[in-house]
């Protein structure tokens, strides 16, 4: 545990992409494989499951630090995140070192903490954190089915808050925050899933991509699967196993000025879920980019993919369809979410998946052979039954003989329901792992508002303590009607300028919401727009962010409400 | 309640029985004066009182030519109908607390004050007391200091280590205060045989030798600027401001490890804003166990809380059975470190 906190601080400590990579390649070279995998497991951003509540968490750092309610939640507010409130607040030990007020130590601890310490990183786990996890979420069932009377639910709660207690008692500071980082299941560690192969290639000598290869899918931190995965000859295989996802990258400025567009075949960039369809064994495994198997969630498309010949890999996109029409992503994100989706929800938010690529054919692997001959295979393939209900289509590709009309087709694209256009390289392999890829994508101009600042929330990780999360409104006759969201897209520098203006123009808190006096106005951006009934405002739009901060423009200045309706109405069928 | 005793005007800090300031913060006839940070010491003032051992400090901060009145710490002085005495606050070289007597009723004013060892300067005293001003710029429970001879040892290993690597070891402290504090310590674990690979920032030049001239043993120390452009930095510890980072003044510096030394690195979001590469936990306020330590030592009957989280402490203390309310002041404000104007006494 302590190697692996020590571990967690130099990658914190330091911005540099070598230090980081040195810093993982030393852990890896010196831990047991079991250590490692775990290691690796959490520095890829899994969690263990179930996570716990975070209302234990709460509890017990108000237990081991003596401290009222209000005040955990008033300088959790400050601190901006919960794993290093708990930690630091509690009393124990906060260095490598002996304990800094010995008084305050529980007598339980003296004669069994030399045996115990120090501890690995997976006996942490496993004697520590799952017996913890594995208790909590049995009571959460238990209440669920026997519906417990709450203070027997507090009760039990309370035990669980205890027994972390303890447990923090035996770390110091950075295991303790470490620990409860594990426990949150939230690291975080600003280390990409790309570092960290890199590291473990360096270390091992497997190269990155097979390694990308090798970790696809779901896997078990143990042992066994990590001296599999290092070793040089891969022995573990399962018929599920995707490929790493070929990425694609935002055409560069000035790229068009440089290189040829009939190199490249366009297709429309859809707003839906990335995913790979892979026939194997008899077996239909949809997998998302985020390597999550989409088991059961979109029947349909299962169901049509019994069609498909055995062997075969296609790469496509999940997206809600109906009447010919793409659907917005709102309404599939009502899909993502069902596991076993109803009747009622099949007919109201039907999907297809649309095919615009092909890794593997008859069991041979295609990734490096040229886009163009991929894609001629694409069309020529033998979908058997599979069409039928439409369920699965095949992309349509556009060619272009110059750049001017390859731009005024994309900025058609909201009438087709799409967000832009994907520009793929005739003769590209399906590479992982490079920044410029042969994959392009090109988005059209996003919508912008000029909106006033209503309301300010502090945020969390690197601007934990600050107020970075931002509500926005516009003007609705003379009233201020908020309608977005935005945490992203100002500067450090203004982040703090306009921190400051928030603590000197608060007008009232609700709780941990400070409404602030109408003045400051930012023009945001954001991808699309729907109407919507939940919201005030009656629209809600998609990844809303900051383009600049409008200091030349009075709260007066800023758009209404109107004028994003007319966004709306110009914007066509698709919604 | 402590009418002639103690009051908040638009000018600081004021005692109707004595007629003299504590730490104005606008030019008064009578000011006395805590410690020597400018946002406790501000020039100005007609005549001014402090510990025998601030005088130094002081004039350096304020100027040879103020009028200074000095007392040792205990001694008691009659000004018209309070007495007044200063007691040790623990926080820099001749930090005081002001403790002030009207009719048998006392107020305590702590200035800034820690509780925590420091080896150049007299250890904090608890006063009994009716009243006690005290800050709160640590005051959430997440600040609990680490022992500072673990913060110290942490420190060398830090530089050690950078001097394996070739990189200067450049940390961030207060010219005022922490420097000094820094420097003691690690004299005390390494020796003053180091001394030849430390340098400091030439701000911190004037205060090293106040310290020095009130008997605190500090060898002397070049500033970086003097040293020339052919010196060899790789094995150095070199102390400078806050404010110097990211000026021309660092270029001189062989890939320096930038560290920083204060109350704010415990905690990761306020570390990281900074952008250095390690915090060192160290801080001559007190954290939030010392806080409620000191006040239960002194045992006012009211608290007034100052700068830093004034509300939080106050509603705490006043839900812990100590009646306490906020103060508005001009000390350093909430949430932000601790404004030291560094008198940049060296050319880029």
């Amino acid at each position: 545990m302590r190697e692996f906190a020590q571990l967690y601080q130099r990658l914190d400590e330091t911005t540099k992409t070598n230090d980081k990579v040195l810093a993982m390649r030393d852990y890896f070279s010196q831990a047991s494989g079991s250590d490692a995998a775990y290691a690796l497991y959490f520095l890829l951003g899994n969690k263990l499951k179930p996570s716990l509540p975070t209302r234990i968490i709460r509890r017990a750092a108000r237990l081991g630090a003596e401290v009222p309610e209000w005040l955990f939640e008033e300088t959790y507010q400050w601190v901006g995140d919960l794993a290093e409130t708990a930690a630091a607040m509690v009393k124990g030990r906060s260095h490598g070192g002996q304990e800094s007020l010995p008084d305050t130590l529980p007598d339980t601890l003296p004669d069994t903490l030399p045996d115990t310490l120090p501890e690995t990183l997976s006996e942490t786990i496993a004697e520590r954190l799952l017996p913890l996890l594995r208790s909590a979420s049995g009571t959460q069932r238990s209440t669920r089915k026997s519906s417990l009377s709450s203070d027997r639910r507090l009760e039990i709660d309370e035990a669980l808050a205890s027994t972390l207690v303890e447990l923090w008692s035996r770390y110091d500071l950075l295991e303790r925050f470490v620990f409860n980082k594990l426990l949150t299941g939230n690291l975080r560690v600003g280390v990409s899933a790309k570092l960290v192969t890199k590291a473990l290639s360096q270390w091992c000598g497997v190269p990155s991509e097979e390694l990308s290869h090798r970790m696809m899918g779901e896997w078990e931190p143990s042992e066994t699967f990590f001296k599999q995965l290092v070793a040089p000859e891969y022995s573990g295989s399962s018929p599920a196993k995707p490929y790493p996802f070929c990425l694609a990258h935002p055409l560069p400025q000035g790229y068009s000025e440089e290189n040829s567009v009939v190199d490249f075949l366009a297709e429309w960039k859809w707003d839906g879920i990335r995913a790979q369809l892979v026939r194997r064994a008899g077996r239909t495994y949809l997998w998302s980019r985020g390597e999550e198997l989409l088991e059961g969630r979109f029947p349909e498309i299962e169901l049509a993919a019994e069609g498909l010949p055995d062997g075969l890999v296609l790469d496509g996109e999940v997206l809600g369809y109906r009447d010919g029409v793409p659907l917005a992503f709102t309404l599939l994100q009502r899909r993502i979410q069902r596991r076993k989706p109803g009747v009622k929800l099949l007919g109201e938010v039907p999907v297809v998946f649309i095919a615009f690529d092909v890794l593997e054919h008859e069991g041979k692997d295609l990734r490096q052979e040229a886009y163009e001959q991929r894609r001629r295979l694409l069309e020529s393939l033998d979908w058997g039954v599979a069409c039928v209900g439409q369920a699965l289509r095949i992309s349509e590709v556009f060619s272009f003989s110059d750049w001017g009309s390859l731009f005024q087709k994309r900025d058609t694209a909201r009438e087709h329901g799409s967000e832009g256009l994907m520009l793929k390289h005739r003769q590209g392999r399906y590479d992982v792992g490079r920044v410029t890829g042969t994959w392009w994508k090109s988005k059209v101009t996003p919508y912008t508002v000029d909106a006033v600042l209503v309301y300010a929330q502090r945020g969390h990780g690197r601007r934990a303590g600050m107020f970075s999360d931002y509500t926005f409104a516009l003007w609705e006759e003379d009233r201020l009607v908020p309608f977005a969201k935005a945490y992203s897209g100002l500067s450090d520098q203004e982040i703090v300028r306009v921190d400051r203006w928030i603590k000197e123009n608060t007008q009232k808190k609700f709780g941990p919401v400070h409404e602030v006096l109408a003045h400051l106005v930012m023009e945001l951006a954001f991808e699309n727009l729907q109407e919507s009934s939940r919201h005030k405002s009656g629209i809600a739009v998609r990844f809303p962010r900051i383009v600049r901060w409008r200091e030349d423009k009075q709260a007066r200045d800023a758009d209404r409400l109107e004028d994003i309706r007319r966004m709306l109405k110009g914007k066509g069928e698709s919604g | 309640m402590f009418r002639d005793l103690l009051e908040c005007t638009p000018r600081g800090l004021y005692c109707p029985a004595g007629d003299f300031y504590v730490d104005p913060w606008a030019h008064v006839d009578h000011a006395i004066l805590t410690h020597a940070h400018a946002d406790h010491a501000r020039s100005g003032s007609k005549r001014y009182l402090s510990a025998k051992s601030s005088e130094s400090l002081l004039r350096v901060r304020l100027g040879q030519s103020i009028d200074l009145q000095t007392v040792a710490y205990g001694e008691s002085l009659r000004i018209k109908d309070a007495r007044v005495s200063l007691h040790p606050a623990g926080h820099i070289l001749g930090s005081s607390q002001v403790r002030i007597e009207v009719a048998g009723r006392v107020a305590l004013i702590t200035g800034d004050y820690k509780l925590q060892s420091d080896l150049t300067c007299d250890a904090w005293e608890p006063v009994r007391c009716d009243l006690m001003v005290s800050e709160s710029t640590f005051g959430l429970p997440v600040f609990r200091w680490p022992e500072t001879r673990l913060v110290v040892q942490e420190m060398i290993g830090w530089w050690e280590e950078n001097q394996r690597q070739g990189r200067t070891s450049l940390l961030l402290a207060y010219s005022v205060g922490k420097a000094q504090r820094v420097l003691a310590e690690i004299f005390r674990v390494c020796g003053v045989e180091v001394a030849s690979k430390v340098a400091v920032h030439g701000a911190m030049l004037g205060p090293n030798r106040a310290y020095v001239s009130a008997g605190v043993a500090l060898p002397e120390l070049p500033s970086a600027a003097s040293l020339g452009g052919q010196h060899d930095w790789s094995q150095s510890l070199v102390i400078g401001p806050p404010s110097s980072q990211s000026t021309p003044w660092m270029d001189r510096f062989s890939d320096p490890s930038i560290a920083m030394a204060s109350g704010w690195m415990a905690i990761r979001g306020t570390r990281r804003r900074r952008n250095v590469e390690r915090g060192f936990v160290l801080s001559d306020h007190v954290d939030w166990p010392d806080l409620l330590t000191a006040i239960g030592q002194c045992r006012p009957e009211r608290v007034w809380v100052t700068h830093g989280f004034s509300e939080v402490v106050s509603r705490y203390l006043t839900e812990s059975g100590i009646a306490a309310e906020v103060l508005q002041t001009r000390f350093a404000g909430e949430e932000s470190e601790p404004t030291v104007v560094e008198k940049s006494e060296e050319a880029s």
